[in-house]
């Protein structure tokens, strides 16, 4: 539960919506309004948050915010 | 219009134009952290300038080529200074020859400290503008990176490099109320030009409009205009600053 609510708040202040709105299911770009560079500060600020590297490769499959969550649990 | 409570840092700040940017901005109210990579004794000297003034300022020690370093002095000039506002990229060197007798380690150390330099350093304080969504980058080009000039075929290179890098970065950071610009100084009477013989430099003057050499004091108030809230709608533009040398 800890990495879902941390990851809801970073994600929350990242791209400036309310957490009512970052649901598992959202997509950063379709339901946040992320654009690129908002994506890229998203995954920067994950890795400081969670203090972990996140590949290029990797960051591209991370879209929705389960995706995020997924990934750091499997880290973690 | 003053730039009091701002956070500038000045790479390549210890002498010549960078000295002048440094002295100015910190002169407007801007606390400055004066890069350098062995000049110890010429910073300090800048640093104790300022603050004789009155003026707020800080010495910090890097090679802006080494990737590492770089991210360290970004990171502690952050934690001290909680911030950057303004970065001025200005730290390069000159490795001069003709092309046909050029070393390749005069062409790599030119393109590593005057190009990529600008890269590294703008990728770190970029990172805490971005976030701050406001920021100003001021890239120190040249004249002969739009003219090209023999015998700087690795300097004019890197220099007109710088101008392409800050339209991309303008453009990529214009959505974070981030500006990215270059001013371009032509021939300026610093330590390098001052080693010029009597008829080259005549020979330079003839090429100038105006007549005479230009002062590093002449490229710092153009630095002070693009950093200034006055500037705010300019990015991604070059300003020359050569005294009609080239238009």
């Amino acid at each position: 539960m800890a990495i879902e609510q941390k990851m809801i708040d970073i994600i929350a202040e990242q791209l400036s919506v309310d957490k009512e709105k970052v649901v598992s299911g959202a997509s950063f770009t379709d339901d946040l309004g992320a654009d690129s560079l908002d994506l890229v500060e998203l995954i920067m600020a994950m890795e400081e948050g969670f203090d972990i590297e996140i590949p290029d490769e990797d960051a591209e499959s991370i879209t929705t915010v389960q995706n995020a969550i997924d990934y750091v649990k499997k880290l973690k | 219009m003053s730039l009091e409570g701002k956070i500038a840092v000045v790479t390549g700040g210890s002498r010549g134009i960078g000295r002048a940017i440094a002295l100015r901005l910190a002169r407007d109210g801007a606390k400055v952290y004066i890069n350098y990579v062995s000049r110890a004794d010429a910073a300090n000297a800048v640093v104790k300038e300022i603050c004789d003034a009155g003026g707020s300022a800080g010495a910090v020690q890097f090679d802006v080529a080494q990737s590492d370093a770089v991210q360290k002095a970004f990171d502690g000039i952050i934690a001290e200074a909680g911030t950057i506002d303004i970065l001025v990229n200005n730290a390069g060197i000159t490795r001069d020859g003709l092309l046909a007798r050029m070393k390749e380690e005069d062409w790599d150390a030119v393109l590593s400290t005057n190009l990529k330099g600008v890269f590294l350093c703008s990728r770190a304080g970029g990172k805490i503008m971005m976030k701050k969504r406001t920021g100003r980058i001021v890239n120190i080009s040249s004249v002969v990176g739009v003219t090209g000039n023999a015998g700087q075929v690795n300097y004019a290179a890197a220099k007109a490099g710088l101008i392409g890098f800050s339209k991309s970065m303008a453009q990529e950071y214009a959505s974070r109320g981030i500006t990215v610009n270059c001013v371009a100084p032509g021939f300026i009477e610093t330590e390098m030009t001052a080693k010029l013989k009597k008829d080259v430099q005549d020979a330079i003057l003839k090429s100038i409009p105006l007549k005479v050499l230009g002062q590093s004091e002449d490229v710092a108030a153009a630095v002070r205009f693009l950093v200034s809230d006055d500037a705010r709608y300019i990015t991604g533009h070059t300003l020359h600053v050569n005294g009609g040398m080239y238009m």
